[in-house]
């Protein structure tokens, strides 16, 4: 989307053309990106989108390969944070942005101190610095002792402060990076407020967020990028909630795909006891209390945006994150989980999301990598004699067909699908009842997809019960008996049946919600 | 606002309350005498301390700064004694010298992004090995300066005195404080010690400050070495073994926190006296042997950490939201 009109005043950053690689990936491909002055600009996409890489080239972190980037007309290539700020682009980021062991107001002024007796070799003015940060915080509603060290107060607060030091730094575009993520929504409303007073002063505003209710709260445009490209510019109002997600997720709802998985009788499936049950189960500033059960030898999918709190309920549900609320059944009997030990002990098994960080060990063969939960569960005192290892190792080597020239390779040397059948072998050796995948086909190519997929069926067919996590809405549908949709943070609908189809995920995503209700 | 400065009220409540005891034993021990001593015979350490308190502050640790100052004694032994120097050209030297090393190991520090405690620890054998290779004699220093510098003072009625050392130290110390608090090199030694990533992303030089640190370090270790020399009279090279963890701990007993980003400079000098009274204490009353300095000062450094957790424990619960430190 290029403007125009050349007789209007340039847009306050236009970048054009902007193109970034990483070792052959391409993370931005030709993307245009506009802020005119005076707006808040959502900028929204899936993972591996390309937001962080357009933020980071934007603030200097990365040089760009391609593209022009123009601030009120005027080119800029800013080779790192400070320089950008000096250009007028401010960032805040989620988390770890200023310093908890300095005071407010040296949090502000921190490198740019009011100086007595020559700026270089002079003194810091303290108490002008305590003067100007306390005009400075006037306009944001914020009232408190400069003083004091940052950390005394909370994220909103800290937050509030970074804006202010961008903001007094003379942006003109300031991005925020997730703000919200961690915020509760009373302090979410006070960091909507400031946002509102800084558009109405002529900052542009650019807003990367998870929640498209807050978008839709505030936000004037919409930029959505999708595999580093982008996907379309759409001013708010003009974009109905289901055609954002569309845009979001790349689904031409019409081309809705039909269901694979065969409709069994679900009132008698319904009948059966769940394995697990869940009820009123959640975590504060993690996942709303929901309530889920899973039936052996059934498939839930968990369906939503990223950031919509899927993998927060697998976490949930495999005990790594401890829930503060609701309760926990299995086969009818309370049960606490305190910790993943717990889950495995209850028969759980979980594939995480990032195999690299929290899965495999990289060093170690694919033998010992698939007996490590089996090991884990009896305990490290009780070694499984060797012999016994390679028999099982051989055995779901081929059962699932992973491609390595012997169990002794270390895992690391392996592609990516057949780590990931790796993993599954780990958990599958211990025969779970309950298996919890997170994106099981992530960086997998096609022909290892269809047989992740193909296993999926096999294994509940067999009695297990399973919970996977994706993005990947068709594949959800193809082997899901049930999918639970979430949105921000909440579960928001469970389809059964024949309404497990993909344009029925997006709706589901892509509904009104409720009011916020302030959170108990 | 209080509990921020509750470490350096409990220490110097620990001191005040130290002195009272020691004076209520012996009549003797409130003079300006023995205060006058305290300070020369803990000018070294002291001065020292001030290098490691902002090391502290910034996140970091120098673990050289007793084979530094060694070092230093022998070097100027040699240059003065060996080589004819004239002193003062000598004292030129081994500060450039001593300031020289302390930026090489900052700048290790920074561009191989090495914990400092091994590039210090390698920095210390490195000093104190080159000391050896000098002289493995204890050298006695004669030139007539060295007299006339020992003689310097200001002198109160009643004995007391206040030495050209334990006047360097109180020089030091004051510019310190301005330093830390009134400076932009100041500002970012502390936010380097808060969080060193969020300190880039906020500008601070993080390279420039890491090795001016450590050559600050290493500068006032050369000085130290000058006021050992002046104090001693001679130059040895096994000179202030062990000075590098008596400076850790008049820095963590004055309230700086070993990770970084909390203390105050005067803290440390509070530390240094604590350590010094001790000492003073077991001299008066003649029967202790020495080595229950050491014990004593151990429990107290146990306290002091002990009430810097809980501290911070407390800190951290009442303000809303945790905060990382």
């Amino acid at each position: 989307m290029t403007d125009p009109t050349p007789t209007a005043s340039p847009p306050l950053l236009a970048v054009r053309g902007l193109s970034k690689a990483f070792l052959g990936v391409q993370a931005l491909d030709g993307v245009d990106f506009t802020v005119r002055h005076g707006e808040i600009h959502a900028l929204l996409g899936e993972n591996g989108a390309g937001k962080s890489t357009l933020i980071k080239t934007l603030t200097g972190v990365y040089q760009r390969d391609a593209g022009t980037v123009a601030l009120e007309g005027r080119p800029i290539a800013p080779r790192g944070v400070e320089e950008a700020q000096r250009l007028h682009i401010g960032t805040v980021y989620q988390e770890v942005n200023l310093l908890p062991n300095l005071s407010v107001a040296e949090n502000l002024f921190l490198g740019r101190q009011p100086m007595r007796f020559g700026m270089r070799f002079g003194l810091v003015d303290r108490g002008a610095m305590r003067r100007r940060a306390r005009a400075v915080l006037i306009p944001y509603g914020l009232s408190l002792d400069v003083t004091a060290p940052l950390g005394r107060f909370s994220v909103a607060t800290q937050q509030i402060v970074a804006i202010a030091r961008a903001v007094d730094m003379s942006a003109k575009v300031l991005i925020l990076d997730e703000p919200t993520a961690s915020l509760d929504a009373q302090e979410v409303a006070v960091l909507f407020k400031v946002m509102r007073t800084l558009r109405s002063r002529g900052i542009g505003i650019v807003f990367v967020t998870h929640f498209l209710d807050q978008v839709y709260a505030l936000c004037d445009r919409i930029t959505v990028l999708r595999n580093g490209r982008l996907v379309g510019e759409r001013r708010t109002v003009e974009l109905p909630r289901l055609d954002l997600v569309a845009m979001m997720l790349g689904r031409e709802l019409e081309a809705a795909a039909h269901r694979i998985a065969p409709p069994d009788d679900e009132r008698e499936e319904d009948a059966r006891p769940p394995l697990v049950r869940f009820r009123g189960y959640g975590k504060a500033r993690s996942v709303e209390p929901f309530d889920l059960d899973i039936r052996p030898g059934e498939v839930v999918g968990l369906a939503g945006l990223l950031g919509s709190g899927r993998t927060e309920t697998a976490r949930l549900v495999f005990g790594m994150d401890r829930a503060d609320r609701g309760e926990a059944m299995v086969d009818g009997q309370a049960v606490r989980l305190r910790g993943p030990r717990d889950a495995i002990r209850l028969g759980f098994g979980f594939c995480p999301e990032d195999r690299k960080k929290e899965g495999i060990v990289g060093a170690l063969s694919v033998r010992e990598n698939i007996i490590l939960a089996l090991q884990a569960r009896q305990g490290w005192l009780r070694p499984i004699p060797r012999r016994r290892q390679e028999e099982i190792a051989d055995r779901f080597i081929r059962l699932l067909d992973i491609r390595t020239p012997h169990a002794e390779q270390p895992i690391q040397l392996l592609s990516g699908g057949n780590q990931q059948k790796a993993l599954l072998a780990r958990w599958l050796a211990t025969e779970p009842r309950l298996l919890i995948l997170d994106e099981p086909t992530r960086g997998i190519d096609v022909g290892a997809h269809a047989e992740i997929i193909r296993l999926i069926e096999r294994l509940c067919a067999d009695g297990m019960a399973l919970l996977v996590v994706s993005s990947e809405l068709e594949e959800i549908v193809a082997y899901s008996r049930r999918v639970v949709v979430l949105r921000d943070r909440r579960h928001v609908a469970e389809l059964r049946g024949g309404e497990v189809a993909v344009d029925r995920i997006v709706a589901a995503i892509a509904s009104e919600s409720v009011p916020v209700e302030p959170r108990p | 606002m209080i509990h921020r400065f509750l470490p350096l009220l409990v220490t110097t409540a620990v001191l005040v309350v130290g002195f009272l005891l020691c004076a209520a034993q012996f009549p003797n021990f409130a003079s300006l005498r023995v205060v006058g001593n305290l300070l020369t015979d803990n000018a070294f350490l002291g001065i020292t301390a001030v290098g490691m308190t902002f090391v502290i502050l910034s996140g970091g640790i120098d673990l050289s700064v007793g084979a530094v100052i060694g070092f230093t004694t022998v070097l100027l032994a040699v240059l003065i004694e060996q080589g004819g120097w004239h002193p003062l050209s000598a004292f030129a030297v081994a500060l450039a010298v001593a300031g020289g090393f302390g930026a090489a190991m900052g700048a290790v520090i920074h561009v191989f992004q090495m914990p400092p405690f091994i590039v210090t620890l390698a920095g210390m054998f490195v000093a104190r090995g080159l000391g050896f290779v000098l002289s493995t004699d204890s050298i006695p220093i004669n030139h007539p300066l060295y007299a006339e510098l020992g003689d310097l003072a200001l002198r109160f009625d009643g004995g007391g005195k206040l030495t050209l050392p334990a006047l360097l130290m109180l020089g030091v110390v004051a510019a310190a404080v301005v330093c830390a608090h009134w400076t932009r090199f100041g500002a970012n030694l502390y936010a380097l010690g808060g969080n060193r990533q969020s300190a880039e992303l906020m500008g601070v030089p993080v390279g420039r400050t890491t090795v001016a640190v450590y050559a600050l370090s290493g500068l006032l270790a050369g000085l130290a070495g000058i006021v050992f020399s002046l104090y001693t009279g001679a130059g040895y090279s096994l000179a202030a073994t062990g000075v590098e963890l008596d400076t850790i701990t008049a820095v963590v007993i004055g309230g700086t926190q070993l990770t970084g980003g909390y203390g105050y400079v005067i803290g440390t000098f509070i530390g240094v006296l604590i350590q010094g009274l001790i000492q003073t204490y077991i001299t008066f009353d003649g029967s202790l042997s020495s080595w229950w300095t050491k014990i004593a000062i151990g429990v107290l450094l146990f306290v002091f950490i002990l009430l810097q957790k809980g501290l911070l424990a407390v800190w951290t619960g009442r303000g809303g939201t945790p905060a990382e430190a």
